[in-house]
């Protein structure tokens, strides 16, 4: 906040902020911001609920992140979702009960040569298929 | 700094560059990074240092053929090599000076013949880390001569003469933009590249952030200077942290160099450039989505007029182009507007990039003069779909594109040839696809794209992306009736007509593209209940009243 002199113009450049530091916006962190920043709270919530990238919820231990762009869809982005949810019993964008894995998709992570591509705990990996990935979620789930 | 400094600069590393025998290019680009090319890099330096040969080990940008990577290239000689693991290093290595390693060769001649490399000139040849890299190839070159030997008008002049249009989609004509920004008053200005590569599927724009980024800055530096600006603003997606970090080095090399700040080359002429963070989302693209979102708000777009050229950012006049556009720039200025204006079609000139992904033997990068033939871009650059399948469909401008059909690979590629056949130019992603694509489905993900991106301001793309998905999840499962299929049409026009920005107005191309071309896959999917493509997963019939149109209300 200091770097950006309190403006309210820099709401988005804070909040980034604050998620990279925390891994994600609870009430307490949002409120914060908005009154440091002079913002009214009702715009600071809505600009975190108005972009993905910003998550209330608290991220699991790992995250997989299928990309949903075109080309990864084209290739089967879809069966690796599914594939993934019956795994782990969860919806996208949900974590596991015990808290180890969340599964989340992205809009495009720019890697469409390599599709479809998943993010292992944001490393990509590319032309990935269906066994392989389960096999990260295993290990990670034994962890 | 002063023309005659730069030429300094570029002697003393081209000195430097001299004094070894060999370069060896390693491509550090997120393809071929996420399968180990920083392993690999290091083990070509560790090979290098031990065999006694003078090589210089670098670290470059996107090379194209993302789909052989990792790339590696040896110059001189400008061998290729394809598929390179950390293991063949030392073959590598003790092949300088002798004869090519035959087994990691690559034959990829028909790939780069086509090709035509402005954006990309230096892709694959500098280290995006250093800024006396790109000095060395000519870079702030153009700045410089706009600096000291033209006057603003000489430069609007120039971009007006190579009819440069924007390469973020719409195709509007630059130079007429900076005129009407340069024209509009105000004491303050600024100056804004649209980095917010939202299109899925494309990533030509993270590309040259990446590769090349002093690209961008110097572009964006000239155009402040055409208008009158002194604040520039770089809206980069938060999905990007690669392109944020080579931005934020070059950006703060440039100041160091003196190339950005107050006086620039010991002159009046005053600009800086600041990073911007998006968050996810595709709206923002939109540029009054866009500039909302600078400020520090949710991005919706407000309806134009007035237009950010005369009240922008802060109620400024702004002007805001495409991360391609300023990588036009600096070689206009470089070798005159003609020069631009004697490549590509008629109404097209110059050069694009696109992304070529999807069924295709050779996706990545590719840069090609306007008005080629798509036949060409598939079959001869892209190496044509995988033995085995048939080349079904071609899909450009993302979701607000549409899909051309293989009946129409003869058009040249170009803003009003894409546009005639249903399509647009788009940012340039190119999604191929083969006869396992089923082009109801293909629609349907687009349609939910449109749904879950819709701001939620005007009705039309709130309600209709919704209702329209509905439809065609109908059609899909094979519940859908013909009737379903009049009411999408009927849908489709009237969201294309009345939503306010560009992201309501364009969703229903890729239905109705679709429906131009691939009629009969929807009519199999409604009367003979069945997928051709076998994507799509089709139940008995549910009856009729469970499944009323109007269920589901956004």
């Amino acid at each position: 906040m200091r770097k950006n002199g309190f403006a309210r113009y820099a709401l988005i450049e804070t909040l980034h902020t604050v998620q990279s530091s925390f891994g994600f916006l609870d009430d307490d962190a949002i409120r914060f911001v908005a009154r440091s920043l002079r913002v009214p709270l009702s715009q600071a919530y809505g600009v975190v609920t108005f972009y993905h990238y910003f998550s209330l919820k608290p991220p699991g231990k790992h995250t997989m992140t299928i990309c949903s762009g075109t080309a990864c869809y084209i290739k089967g982005a879809d069966k690796l979702v599914a594939a993934a949810e019956k795994r782990l019993g969860v919806t996208c964008g949900q974590t596991t009960k015990d808290g180890k894995i969340s599964l989340m998709t992205a809009r495009c992570v720019g890697a469409c040569s390599r599709a479809p591509v998943v993010l292992c705990d944001g490393e990509v990996a590319g032309e990935m298929a269906g066994d392989r990935m389960l096999e990260q979620l295993e290990r990670w789930a034994v962890e | 700094m002063t023309i005659e400094e730069l030429e300094q600069i570029a002697k003393s590393v081209q000195q430097e560059n001299a004094k070894y025998e060999y370069e060896v290019n390693v491509c550090m680009d997120l393809a071929c990074s996420s399968q180990g090319s920083e392993r690999l890099r290091a083990a070509l330096q560790k090979a290098a240092d031990s065999s006694g040969k003078s090589v210089l080990v670098r670290r470059t940008g996107c090379m194209g053929p993302c789909s052989s990577g990792p790339l590696v290239r040896v110059d001189p000689e400008e061998t290729l090599y394809h598929h390179v693991d950390s293991g063949h290093a030392e073959a590598i290595v003790s092949s300088l000076g002798a004869s090519p390693v035959p087994t990691l060769q690559c034959d990829l001649n028909e790939h780069f013949e086509k090709q035509v490399r402005v954006v990309l000139e230096n892709a694959g040849h500098i280290d995006p880390e250093k800024i006396d890299d790109y000095i060395a190839r000519d870079g702030y070159l153009a700045l410089l001569k706009a600096l000291t030997e033209m006057t603003p008008n000489e430069v609007i002049q120039q971009i007006t003469v190579s009819a440069l249009r924007g390469r973020g989609g719409g195709g509007y004509p630059t130079g007429l933009k900076w005129g009407t920004v340069a024209k509009a008053v105000g004491d303050l200005k600024y100056v804004i590249c649209n980095g917010d590569e939202g299109d899925p599927g494309a990533f030509m724009d993270r590309s040259v952030m990446e590769g090349d980024p002093h690209r961008v800055i110097e572009g964006m530096a000239i155009a402040a200077f055409a208008v009158g600006a002194s604040k520039g603003f770089v809206y980069v997606r938060a999905e990007y942290p690669v392109a944020v970090a080579r931005l934020t080095t070059a950006i703060r090399d440039a100041r160091r160099r003196g190339l950005l700040g107050n006086n620039i080359c010991g002159t009046t002429f005053n600009f800086d450039v600041e990073i911007r963070l998006g968050a996810g989302a595709f709206v923002c693209g939109e540029e009054t989505a866009l500039i909302a979102s600078i400020e520090g708000r949710r991005g919706s777009p407000r309806p134009r007029p007035p237009y950010p050229a005369v009240s922008g950012l802060w109620g400024r006049p702004t002007l805001i182009n495409n991360v391609e556009t300023y990588a036009n720039i600096a070689p206009i200025i470089r070798n005159g507007g003609q020069w631009f204006a004697n490549m590509g079609s008629e109404r097209s000139k110059g050069t694009k990039v696109f992304a070529l992904t999807g069924k295709i033997s050779h996706t990545g990068l590719v840069e090609v003069p306007m008005g080629i033939k798509l036949r060409e871009i598939i079959e001869t650059i892209g190496g044509g779909v995988p033995a085995g399948h048939t080349f079904k469909a071609v899909q450009t401008g993302g979701p607000s594109g549409g899909c051309i059909p293989a009946e129409m690979m003869d058009i040249g590629v170009s803003y009003d040839a894409l546009m005639a056949a249903g399509s647009i130019m788009g940012s340039g992603g190119m999604i191929v696809m083969d006869d396992t694509s089923c082009m109801v489905n293909v629609a349907r993900f687009f349609i939910e794209f449109c749904m879950t991106e819709s701001c939620g301001k005007c009705i039309p793309c709130r309600a209709g992306t919704a209702q329209m998905h509905t439809l065609l999840t109908r059609i899909c499962n094979g519940s859908g009736t013909m009737d379903d299929l009049d009411l999408l049409i009927d849908l489709c026009a009237t969201v294309k007509e009345t939503s306010l920005c560009g992201l309501g107005q364009t969703a229903p191309n890729p239905v109705l593209s679709t429906l131009k071309y691939f009629r009969n896959e929807y009519i199999d999917h409604i009367v003979h209940k069945r997928c051709p493509a076998g994507v799509c997963d089709i139940q008995t019939p549910a009856p009729e009243s469970s499944n009323s149109p109007f269920e589901v209300l956004a």
